[in-house]
This record gives structure tokens, sequence and C-alpha cells, in this order.
């Protein structure tokens, strides 16, 4: 087969950083190739050097056997390759259509958008897309919208695409979607790079494997001699056991009930709808869902950062609405929301490790009479976390922002499970993490369950929540569409709730999911307006 | 109905130095870069407007039709583009704050202004008032000539004005047409939308921004060049309170939800509004001197009024560019 692209000796650095080193390696022509590799392996900047966004400081890259320049993203478009971003370029404001052609022909003065559509729609019937070129981008989903990506590549004549981590967004039904396409541009003679972490994507859809580890060229495999394990090896660079504990635990009492519980987002629209579940002590709820589906608005409603519409939260029996976050914690309730920047919400970014912890602390390491702060017995717990969950860091005194993802992680994990909860809500834990840092969080979580604490966990990865859950509940716009034992139910059964396609509640209306039978809530549930008369 | 026609002019005058202003902002801010600096764009413009009519009327005994009209624009044009251009490197290539930046270049302008205005002033040997009579006798000739003498309501409130003030309806619809129906339109909007979309699709950022600002300053100089020539007569004075009109025009930019043709009445309703205060008797209604300047803040209240109407309504169309007052980094991810 013939050479789409030939990497040689590909070296990129940041300052210090060496994100590329010596990287030497093929990519034919007609085939899917699967760029696998941890966070921070150097797989984006790679690509990013073929899109024109940064440039090698060594190195040549070869396209179709001719040596290539490309300093610009313009470059990148004469040669013919297409990047779609993990974080869509696209004007929300603008059809289809309009960002489909953006940026083309500058010397035409009057667009001709007719003409435009019409080709847009034959590269749509050519692949199967499905995309309206009049559709606004804010009004289109998130597959909609990376269709779109892919189509905007196609229409300025990409014969080498790059796609940046596309499943990370998508359900299993819309993945499994995004690789018939891809196979039928493989069938059109076009070249594909996936980026990756999912071993079981690269399996599926790809034709060979090249692997990266921590900037390095480690190998290119054939797929079909590559397994789960070999692979997971070759990109850690040591054995591990890629089984998930899941300890049994005699379940407790519900910690946690919650009752009809609506919320509403920040724009007035409805983000949980009537939801009903509940936590037992020693169990691990998994939380799955489409991204934006209710998933912060229910961390923050719990953690009594967000008004509630209607519905209650109860705590061992007793209600928590209206309570202060101050007082929340104090009952025993930890919530840790890693937000997609990572850093944005639960540790301040530019103070010390010591600072951070006393952010939560303050008023029980220096009581509210001393008008001084008591940085000593901070420090001491900054301490203990750092041996206790293995943080790497120069010293406690080190700002957060300069440690890497999994320590930051770690520190904020760490520092929750301290206060010594009996309730842990942690949303996305694992975010942005490598193997090794996303187990020893697996780890905590696991002591903690089996210590009695029940614990919430949102997560993105299915096969992830269907290994370390108890149970998963999965919701689809703000409505639980059902809760399944995770031993029982399988990753297409949680896309298809996932999507809405399936909805447990209709299946088995007799059966209420979210209600447990030794529930401790007393009283039969009243709306909040009765409730508000009955305490009057 | 003589009472209303009076105040319907002067709000037509006065409104339209304001268009002049808000059109050069939308242009600019559709690049995504609030430039808080138009009032300063406006005063310098009026001022270079100025001094270049007064310097032609000086060195020649007589002067050129012609050239009385395009020296005091181009001199306009020219020195409000360069106040532009100050904003842009600042904003653009030092990535400064803009709004910080902008508010200097308010009290810049105002400065530069004044000192050159003083300075024509003493050249002239006058101390509170020099005027360029036969540029402002062309600028407020009204072009009612063409068909007849003023003496039906119709001319009178239509027809009366110099040319500046039917340019300024046609720089809207050109500005319109620019940014809704041309590919180079479609790029600038996604700059000030998405740079970074926009600089993945091959559109040079820096230049678009570069060009917008300083066409944008331009035309809100011209704004000035009405004040002066127009609205005063010709005549400068020791303060001219061109800044005032330099604000309503930032807060018409939003009353217009960013829109040309909406600031063609927009103006003119925010004009009739300040001047409210000045003509309340053909209404029947006496104001005190408080209740004057109060009045005087209708144009303000009203966008106050708007900004509130679109917040509750929600639409996308309406809201401020995405990425208005955020300077484009390309390397941070």
């Amino acid at each position: 087969m013939d050479t789409a692209i030939h990497f040689e000796n590909v070296t990129k650095t940041f300052g210090k950083v060496i994100a590329n080193n010596q990287i030497t390696m093929d990519v034919r022509k007609g085939e899917i190739l699967a760029l696998l590799g941890e966070n921070g392996s150097g797989k984006t900047t790679l690509c990013n050097m073929l899109a024109g966004i940064y440039y090698p400081d060594n190195g040549k890259i070869y396209i179709n056997g001719n040596v290539a320049a490309i300093t610009s993203p313009q470059d990148s478009m004469k040669y013919h390759i297409g990047m779609v971003h993990q974080h869509y370029k696209l004007v929300e404001l603008f059809t289809a259509a309009e960002n489909i052609v953006l940026g083309l022909n500058p010397k035409e003065f009057k667009f001709d958008i007719k003409n435009a559509i019409k080709r847009i729609q034959e590269i749509c019937d050519r692949y199967g897309f499905n995309i309206d070129p009049n559709k606004k981008v804010y009004n289109m989903t998130v597959s909609e919208k990376q269709n779109l990506e892919i189509v905007k590549v196609l229409y300025r004549g990409a014969d080498i695409l790059i796609l940046d981590e596309p499943t990370a967004v998508l359900t299993p039904q819309e993945a499994d979607v995004l690789f018939s396409v891809m196979r039928n541009m493989k069938a059109d003679g076009k070249s594909i790079i996936i980026i990756t972490h999912k071993l079981q994507e690269v399996l599926a859809v790809s034709d060979r494997v090249a692997i990266l580890r921590k900037g390095e060229y480690i190998d290119t495999v054939e797929t079909k001699d590559a397994t789960t394990q070999s692979l997971t090896e070759m990109m850690v660079g040591e054995k591990v056991t890629l089984n998930i504990d899941r300890p049994e635990v005699v379940h407790n009492i519900p910690l946690l009930e919650i009752r009809d519980l609506t919320i509403k987002k920040d724009d007035g629209s409805i983000a949980i709808d009537k939801v009903n579940f509940y936590i037992r002590g020693g169990e691990i709820l998994g939380v799955a869902g489409i991204a934006g589906c209710g998933q912060k608005e229910l961390c923050e409603a719990i953690a009594g950062l967000r008004k509630i519409e209607s519905g209650d939260i109860n705590h061992v029996g007793e209600s928590i609405i209206g309570k202060k976050p101050q007082e929340i914690i104090e009952e025993g309730i930890a919530m840790s929301f890693i937000p997609e920047d990572r850093l944005g919400m639960g540790l301040a970014p530019s103070l010390s490790i010591t600072d951070n912890m006393m952010l939560k602390d303050y008023n029980v390491i220096s009581p509210w009479y001393n008008p001084f702060v008591n940085r000593n017995a901070a420090r001491e717990k900054a301490k203990q976390i750092i041996n206790e969950l293995d943080v790497k860091t120069p010293s406690t005194e080190t700002p957060v922002r300069r440690l890497s993802g999994g320590n930051v992680q770690k520190v904020l994990v760490g520092r929750e499970i301290s206060a010594g909860p009996n309730v842990i809500v942690t949303a996305y834990p694992v975010r942005g993490l490598d193997i090794n840092s996303s187990y020893a969080i697996y780890d905590i979580l696991n002591e903690q369950k089996k210590n009695g604490v029940g614990i919430m966990f949102v997560g993105e990865d299915l096969d992830v929540l269907l290994a370390l859950c108890d149970k998963i509940m999965v919701l689809c716009h703000g409505k639980v569409m059902g809760v399944v034992h995770a031993t029982k139910t399988t990753k297409e059964q949680l896309g298809l709730m996932m999507t809405g396609t399936l909805d447990l509640n209709e299946e088995k209306p007799e059966k209420s999911f979210g209600i447990a039978s030794d529930s401790l809530i007393q009283e039969t549930i009243v709306d909040a307006d009765e409730k508000k008369e009955v305490n009057e | 109905m003589e009472g209303f026609i009076t105040w319907w002019t002067s709000a037509i005058v006065y409104g339209t130095i304001i268009m002049y202003g808000a059109l050069g902002e939308i242009l600019t801010q559709k690049s995504g870069h609030l430039n808080l600096g138009v009032p300063g764009e406006v005063f310098i413009g009026g001022f270079a407007g100025f001094a270049g009519a007064f310097l032609y009327e000086n060195a020649v005994e007589n002067p050129n039709t012609f050239l009385l009209i395009i020296i005091p624009i181009i001199c306009a044009v020219i020195a409000s583009g360069l106040a532009g251009l100050l904003y842009c490197f600042f904003t653009v290539t030092l990535k400064a704050n803009q709004n910080v930046t902008g508010l200097a270049l308010t009290y810049i302008g105002v400065g530069i202004g004044s000192f050159g205005g003083q300075y024509i002033m003493i050249k002239a040997g006058c101390t509170s008032y020099t005027r360029v009579q036969a540029t402002s006798d062309i600028f407020t000739e009204s072009i009612h000539h063409l068909v007849g003498s003023p003496d039906n309501w119709f001319l009178k409130m239509f027809l009366s004005y110099g040319f500046m003030i039917y340019f300024a309806i046609v720089v809207a619809i050109v500005l319109h047409i620019f940014l809704k129906k041309t590919r180079v339109g479609l790029n600038l909007r996604a700059v000030g939308e998405s740079p970074a979309t926009a600089d993945a699709a091959g559109i040079n950022v820096t230049l678009y921004k570069y060009v917008a600002t300083m066409v944008g300053g331009a035309i809100a100089g011209l704004g000035g060049l009405v004040y002066i020539i127009l609205y005063n007569n010709g005549g400068w004075t020791t303060s001219n309170p061109m800044e005032t009109l330099g604000w309503l025009a930032v807060a018409l930019v939003i009353f217009a939800t960013w829109k040309p043709i909406n600031a063609i009445w927009g103006s003119y309703l925010f004009a009739f509004l300040f001047w409210f205060y000045a003509n309340a008797n053909v209404l029947g209604i006496t104001l005190s001197i408080p209740q004057a300047d109060l009045v005087q803040a209708l144009p303000y209240f009203a966008t106050i009024l708007v900004l509130i109407i679109i917040a509750l309504r929600k639409k996308k169309e309406n809201q401020p560019p995405a990425s208005l007052g955020v300077n484009y980094f390309r390397e941070e991810r």
C-alpha cells in the first residue's frame, strides 16, 4: 500500500517539555490508523503539526512522498489534510452551510450559498452523514456538530482526516454510526487517523494501531494481532491489571434519599425532572448520561450550592433542603466535581496544597474567635494526604496548578475524603487521568465503600461504570431512564437509555426504581408547597 | 407644528453624529473588540476635520469647493483611523485589556483634540471661538434646493440637511449588506464570534481585527466632523461636549442589537429623546433644571430597557458577538 504520510524524526518541544521526541512513523493510503496513547503522550501535538497549528522543531514530514512544510491551517488544507479537533471549531450563530464555507474563496464578493448547499448535500449522501445545511449550530446535538466538522473538512477536499477523540462525547450507538461513516470514507480511498485512548474502539474500527508513550513512538501493530491487554502494556509500558475491583460489601441503610427532585439550569430550563433515587452506605451508584443532562446541577443541589424547585433531598432521614453548604459538609456529605478544564471547581489553582486544604476546613482548623490562620494544622493534613495517596509534588507549598492532572485530582479527592464523610458525590474524578492514576482513584473510592460510605459516581466511560459501580442510574434530559444493577446490564442497554430510546419506567411501570423499601423518610411524599403549610 | 419640526430637525442632525459613532463601533465590535475609545475617536475626528478645513481656508484666497469638502473628510477619517490603529496595536498585538485601552483612548482623544483646537484658536487670534465659514457653508447647504424651497413640512423635515446626514444612512445600509451578504462580512462575523474557528478556517484574524477597528474608527470620526462643521456651524469653542455623543453611540450599539439598520432609527430616537428637555414645551410640559438633567438621560434608560428585553427574550441573534471583549491568543488551547 502507498504511504500517505511519513514522519521522519519529528521532534516538538514546549519549553522544557518534550511533547514529541524523534518520531518516525507512517500512515498508509486508505487505512484507518488509530493513534493510541495516554493523556500527555503527544498524540494531539503530533497531529496538530499536520493541521498547521504547530511546526516541528526538528525532523521532516512527507506527504505522498514529498517533503511538506505545513506552517498554517491553510497549508494543511493545500495538502488535503483536515483535522476535527476535540473541541469543535464552529461558529454557534451560523448555519451549517455558513460554517462550512467560512474562509473559502475570499475573492468572491457575494457568496453563493445555494451552490454550497448542493455540494454539502452530495457529500452527506455519499458517506451517510445526516445534517441539515440550514440548521443553526446552536440548535444542533453534539453528534450533529461532529458530523458537521467532518463534512467541513471533506468539503475542503481533505484526503487525510484526523479525528481527535471523536467518541468522547458520543453514546455507543452514535459511535457506531460514526464508525460506519469512517469505513465508507476508507472505502473511498481516504486515510483516517483516529486519536483515542479507548481500547475497545481501537479494536473495533482501526486497521493498524500506532502507540505513543510520553512523547516517544513505541510501535505500530496490525489491529487484528492486538488485544486490549497487549495494547495497554505498550501504552503504559508495564504490566497492568485491567480489572477494576468491585468489593462485595454488606449494604447499609439508605444514606441519601432523593424524592421528586426538580432543579432548573442557569438559563431557567429544567435540568433535573422529578427524580427519585437513593444511595446506601457501602455501595457505589453510577450516574450515566450524555454530557449536560443535569449531572452538574444534581451534584450542586446535593452540596447545597443550587436552589431546588421542588422535591426533597434526605440525608439519613432528615431533609437537607435549605441548609447552607457548610452545614451539609458538617453532616458528612462531600462533593467533588471535576469540570472539563479540571481545575475550575473545588481547588484554587494558584494557592498551595496547604491553602487548598484550608478552603474547606478553615473554621475547624482555626475557630472563629481566632483571627489568625493556623497554617501548621493544614500543612500536617496536606502531608498526610500526600503520603497516603502518593501525590507527586515538590512540597506542600507548591501551587496546585503546577501539579499534573492526576495529582491535582488526588489532592481534591483526598481533601474530600479526609473530612470523614459518609456520602461522597464525585463527578468525573478520573477525567483526563492516565491509567495508573485512574486506578489509584478507583482504589480510594473502593476503600471508602468498604468503610460503609455511600458513593455517587458521575462518569462518562461506560466500561468503567459497569466495572466499578454496584448500580447505575441513567439520566436523559434530566429524567431517570432507570436504575440497573451493573452486573445485569450491558453497554448497549445503557446507550439506549442515555438517548432516551429505552425507558425502563415505561417497561416496568409497577416498579418505582428510586424509592428504597426500607426508606428512612417517614411521611408520605408531599409537595414543597404543602410542606410549607405544614411547617407553618 | 413649528416647535415639533424644530425638535425633529435638531434630532436628525444630532442623531447623525451618534449614528456615525455607533456604525463605527458596530463594525469594531463585530471583530470582537469592545472599543470604549469611541468618544475619543469622535473628538479626534472632529478636531482633525476642523483643523484641515481651517488650514486650507487660510492657505488659499479662493477655496475650491471640492477640496473644501474632501480635505476635512480625509483629515477626520485618517486621524480617527489612526486612533483605531493605536487601540488595535494595544489590544490585538500587545493583548492589553480592551476596556482600559478604550478608556485611555477616550481621554487621549479628547486631550489631543482640545489641545490642538486651542492651539488653532490662539493662532487665529481668538480666545473662545473660531469658525471655518466656507467649509461650514458647503456642508450645511441643504439639498432641498434640488427640488425647491422649504415651504412645506415635508421638505423641512426630510430634505433640509447637508449631504453628510444622508451619507450616514448610506453607510448604514452598505454596512448592513456587507455584514449580511458578503463573504468578507461573513468572515468578519466569524472572527468576532469565534476567532479560533476563523483562524482554523484560514482567515487572517489579526488583519480582520485591524481593518475593522481602523475603518470603524474612521467612520466614528465622521461623527465628530458632523458635530463641528454641521451641528456647530463650523465653530470650534473652548468646550466641545462631543464625548457625550460618543457614549450615546456606545449605548446605541447595544440598543441596535449590533445591527446597522437599527442604528438608523435608533440614533434619531436617541437624539429625539435627548432633546426632549429643550423641547418639552411643545408638549406643554415645563421642566425645572434638575428635571431637565434627568430627562437628558432618557436614551440611557431606553438602552437599559432594551438590555432587559433582549436578556429576557434570550434570542441568540440579538446577543453581542460571542468573543466581544476577549483578546485572542492562538496558543491558548
